[in-house]
């Protein structure tokens, strides 16, 4: 059994959830990892605040599909704030793996994506 | 012939003995000879090239220059027509940096959709400064740019056509004499720029019959330590350029106004060079040499058809390989595996000691034009054996069945 892809990861990246388009999104992010050629895109409906739903699509590797598909349920009915606070070892603790530089890429690239559609527009 | 011993000459093997290691195309293994060169350099001589007036220097600078005369015969040219740098990425800015005077707002460039950021991103800002056109010839379905589609993209306004012996994705060696034949036809003025830098030591190259006016390669390609490259340039055409840095070891006037500088190559070399990893490539030529580079070239691409013939028997329509030549002319195969993205392939092997490279391997263009995100790639050299293609299939059934439903 491989130590990186153990069953959780495997599962959400076999049948990831929150995957698609969301129709009335009233936010929007997109990030690409330029080291391997993995994007994501996200849509997200607030209201007073708070993530009502949220919608990834992309395509990338086993990690990169699965910190997506483990962030968008997270964070569900969180405050923006909240959403907001997230950083690397809370993405690391939904893997619950440990992963070298390299593929750390991997695994932010959704929480990057996500905060890129949740900070407000300038 | 590859002698049967070879692995022992590679001191790597001593301390990871069950690595399976296929990234020879990123970096190639390190032979005996060349770290204890290295090392002699250190522990017998230890001085800078060029200005001591004793024992120690004297011999450093002889040894030094006398690489340059080896590396001059190894290519088929002149030794003052090679110029050491750190790698081919360096040879190829130097040019880009030292040509820009030459081009002009409507002038083109001509490059191909097979580089190398390091063949593509010089002529790309080049391009830009300049106001000049930078154009990409397309690359055919074996991964090779055919030398008719090179003609149509040059004209009387092209200046440089810099373009790669290897893809090191497709792994498909140019006709480069033919393509430089027929692009100077059209245009006499051109520049020649060749990217060898999956050439050097892995095939035949003669530089008098490619007739290209630079080439640039990495000394760690081609067994030879990291930290120095070669620049070739035609002496007429070098000569005319100007310093690409200035400072030490180049200079003959420093005071005055227009300070005035050495002849080529000294020219270009500003600085202490890596003298270590220059005596260390003399030590890899020395190795390339005493197997002989057609039998290197031969051992590669038989090991790299192998691999074809035995990926396509084990995973079917489920493998996509590049390039549809199943007879392999380098050590390089790229693909792709259904449902499996690249990154997953490399990282779950890498934990079975099975070393390939997953990404774009600095090709981003080429990865565009084919519309893959990224793709797998395993390049083989003279250390590697048929059992390591058999271990590559198993470590590859493995992820499969991981990735199974």
């Amino acid at each position: 059994m491989s130590s990186l892809y153990q069953a959780i990861i495997l599962d959400h990246s076999k049948h990831p959830r929150n995957c698609g388009e969301l129709e009335h999104a009233n936010h929007h992010g997109e990030a690409k990892n330029p080291t391997c050629g993995d994007s994501l895109s996200m849509d997200i409906l607030t209201e007073n605040g708070i993530i009502e739903d949220i919608r990834f699509d992309g395509a990338g590797c086993a990690i990169s599909q699965a910190s997506a598909s483990l962030l968008t349920e997270a964070v569900k009915e969180k405050t923006i704030e909240e959403a907001l606070a997230l950083e690397r070892d809370d993405i690391l603790a939904l893997l619950g793996v440990t992963l070298t530089p390299n593929r750390l890429k991997c695994a932010l690239l959704a929480l990057e994506t996500l905060k890129k559609a949740l900070r407000p527009k300038h | 012939m590859i002698p049967e011993n070879i692995r022992k000459e590679f001191p790597i093997f001593d301390n990871r003995p069950e690595m399976t290691y296929l990234d020879s195309a990123a970096t190639a293994l390190t032979p005996a000879p060349v770290i204890e060169a290295v090392s002699t350099y250190y522990r017998e001589l230890s001085a800078n090239v060029g200005r001591g007036l004793y024992p120690t220097a004297e011999e450093t600078t002889a040894r030094f220059e006398s690489v340059r005369e080896r590396i001059s015969r190894f290519l088929n040219t002149s030794s003052d027509e090679i110029v050491f740098t750190r790698n081919s990425t360096e040879g190829l800015n130097l040019l880009a940096a030292t040509l820009a005077d030459r081009i002009e707002e409507g002038d083109n460039i001509v490059i191909t959709a097979l580089e190398h950021h390091s063949n593509f991103l010089p002529w790309k800002r080049l391009t830009k400064r300049c106001g000049a056109e930078l154009r990409i010839v397309p690359f055919e379905k074996d991964g090779s740019i055919h030398p008719d589609t090179a003609r149509s993209f040059v004209d009387s306004r092209t200046k440089i056509f810099a373009f790669s012996a290897i893809s090191n994705v497709f792994g498909t060696p140019n006709d480069v004499s033919t393509i430089v034949r027929t692009a100077k036809a059209l245009n006499p003025d051109i520049l020649t720029v060749i990217d060898a830098a999956q050439a050097i030591g892995h095939m035949q190259v003669d530089i008098q019959e490619w007739n290209c006016d630079f080439l640039a390669f990495s000394g760690h390609k081609c067994f030879g330590p990291t930290g120095v490259g070669i620049l070739f340039g035609k002496h007429d055409i070098l000569s005319s350029l100007p310093p690409y840095q200035v400072g030490g070891g180049m200079v003959l006037d420093s005071t005055a106004d227009e300070p005035t500088y050495m002849d080529v190559p000294h020219r270009f070399e500003a600085g202490t060079p890596d003298i270590a990893s220059v005596f260390g490539l003399d030590a890899a030529l020395d190795f390339i040499d005493s197997i002989g580079v057609d039998a290197i070239h031969a051992y590669e691409s038989e090991l790299a058809t192998q691999a074809v013939s035995k990926l396509k028997k084990a995973f079917g329509d489920s493998i996509h390989i590049l390039g549809f030549n199943d007879r392999r002319e380098s050590g390089i195969v790229s693909f792709t595996l259904e449902g499996i993205h690249p990154h997953d392939i490399a990282q779950i092997l890498g934990e079975r000691d099975i070393c390939i490279r997953a990404g774009e391997h600095c090709a981003t263009p080429l990865h565009h034009v084919l519309s893959l995100p990224a793709t797998a790639r395993v390049s083989f050299s003279v250390y590697n054996t048929e059992e390591d293609i058999d271990r590559l299939i198993e470590g590859l059934k493995e992820v499969r069945s991981l990735f199974e439903n």
